[in-house]
């Protein structure tokens, strides 16, 4: 394991290294194995023998003899001769920030999100393949193959090396959200337990997320992601006992709750919604907010939440939204209003089966006082996820309401 | 998302094809495998011996029992699997549709999200 604080520097240098061989030599594919590699040296080299005094400079220049060796290789191999035409020194490069650049192109179009996901955090977060295998449950091989078919793609695309514009930008970052959004996803709900050695991806996706909205500081669902990551991770304690078993959010002991992510995220969730347009990650960040801000589950501004998903639901319709609606609308108008607004769902494809519907449609049974109800479809959602700490919680629900 | 793509056989079934439709299926496991792990959706995949070779143990009062033989007398048995991580369930129902068995009567090719997993990594 490399120490933890060269292992920061390496993640941060990363990017910055990665853009300076990609503008002094194009192939972004064949410069990105030359910067893993060279990451991969120093990892080895540091911690032994100390961080080099121009620790970029170092990568630079590493990285920059591995790709002159690639394509010496790759040329001797076509055609027998050595190449010397990319011969160049280990000049610096003034202080360009290519993380954005990196960024939009890792998450280019092309690419399903679990191979933008896996590129970005190699090309941009620094962690090398086996971290991000181990991070997703799968062998090295398998990681190994989707980033470079990820990279191949991307070359046949012929993208180049620039931030896109006009609407094409908007497009890519908002894939650039979703692909860091993913990444939180899959830390958050990542079982707990016998897995050390894992890279913290809600970590890494918060960091990630904070590199892009301090480039882009008035881009408001920039700020709106980044504020529900930090109050989403706030949580992170009390949402599951040393058992591993989750803890509904009305459930959990809010003392646990971490106060300065809390604070953070809310503030940069109230400044975002001042912005002039309003997207689903700020209305996510103020609902998040909204729950932060009561001291107790029965003090929570359920209004407020409802108004919020009601705004949601408008401007981003989607069946996951109408459910979480319904909650709040139980909350402040009566379980019998929640269920009404939930049968509006049961046409819904998407929906059908799903064990989130038959779990709250459950939850709000078991508030009318319809406990065998209740039981029947605790029971069904249990067998429909594909969450063990999931089911084990529907599970218990289900033996609390059991009938006689 | 991880999935268990399980290869139900039929050997009367497979026993009926001839030479020919054999080797297209061999080959078109071998297609089916070079695709996964080109595009990194392939975690591992194992073929299974015959259930004549299969033991089943039971345990009672402590004392282990073995039977030699499959736990379950039936025409089809597993025959094999696919360990993938996919992007969804659609794209495991996609990959499920390009193997060979899955276009022959008597050969089941069953799709399973995976729940819990251990132990697999280092491989």
């Amino acid at each position: 394991m490399t120490a933890p604080g060269v292992e920061d520097l390496l993640r941060g240098l990363t990017p910055q290294v990665l853009g300076v061989l990609v503008r002094r030599h194009g192939q972004f594919e064949g410069c990105e194995d030359a910067v893993q590699e060279a990451v991969l040296a120093a990892a080895v080299q540091w911690p032994a023998e100390g961080v080099p005094d121009n620790p970029r400079g170092w990568l630079v220049t590493v990285a920059s003899r591995r790709l002159i060796d690639q394509i010496r290789s790759d040329h001797a191999r076509r055609e027998r001769e050595s190449a010397t035409a990319f011969e160049t020194g280990p000049e610096e490069v003034p202080g360009t920030d290519d993380t954005l650049v990196l960024l939009f192109l890792c998450c280019h179009p092309t690419l399903t999100p679990a191979s933008a996901t896996a590129l970005t955090l190699r090309a941009v977060g620094g962690l090398t393949t086996a971290e991000i295998a181990r991070a997703f449950l799968v062998p090295e091989a398998t990681m190994a193959a989707r980033i470079s078919r990820a990279k191949q793609r991307i070359k046949a695309a012929g993208s180049s090396f620039s931030l896109p514009a006009g609407p094409e930008r908007e497009e890519r970052l908002g894939i650039v959200l979703h692909v860091l959004y993913l990444i939180f996803n899959e830390g958050y709900t990542a079982s707990s337990g016998g897995e050390l050695d894992r890279v913290d991806l809600a970590r890494e996706a918060i960091r990630l997320t904070r590199l892009v909205h301090a480039q882009l500081p008035a881009d408001g669902e920039v700020a709106g992601l980044l504020a529900l990551m930090l109050l989403t991770h706030a949580r992170r304690e009390a949402r599951s006992t040393a058992a591993g078993d989750l803890v509904p959010l009305d459930e959990q002991d809010r003392a646990r709750w971490d106060r300065a992510l809390i604070d953070e995220g809310t503030g940069l969730a109230k400044a975002s919604l001042a912005g002039p347009a309003l997207g689903p990650y700020q209305l996510q960040a103020a609902i998040a907010a909204t729950h932060a801000d009561a001291a107790t589950a029965a003090a929570t501004d359920w209004r407020q939440v409802h108004a919020l998903y009601l705004i949601l639901e408008r401007i981003a319709p989607n069946p996951m939204v109408t459910l979480n609606r319904a909650i709040a609308l139980a909350e402040t108008e009566g379980p019998r209003a929640g269920l009404a607004l939930l049968s509006t769902l049961d046409g819904d494809e998407r929906m059908a089966g799903h064990h989130r519907l038959l779990s709250v449609r459950a939850h709000l049974l078991e508030q009318a006082g319809d406990p065998a109800g209740a039981y029947e479809l605790y029971r069904r959602a249990a067998k429909s996820t594909a969450s063990l700490a999931e089911q084990r919680y529907l599970e218990s629900r289900a033996s609390r309401v059991r009938p006689g | 998302m991880k999935f268990l793509i399980a290869l139900h056989i039929n050997p009367a079934v497979l026993d009926a094809l001839t030479d020919k439709e054999k080797a297209a299926l061999g080959a078109g496991h071998g297609r089916f495998i070079e695709g996964l792990k080109a595009s990194g959706e392939l975690i591992t995949t194992q073929a299974l011996a015959d259930p004549s070779q299969a033991a089943v143990v039971s345990v009672r009062n402590g004392q282990p029992a073995v039977t030699d033989g499959p736990f379950l007398e039936a025409k089809e048995y597993l025959g094999g699997f696919y360990l993938i991580d996919c992007e969804s369930k659609e794209r495991a129902i996609e990959l499920a549709a390009q193997i060979p068995d899955a276009a022959i009567d008597g050969l089941g090719v069953e799709v399973r999200p995976v729940m819990f997993a251990d132990g697999l990594l280092e491989a």
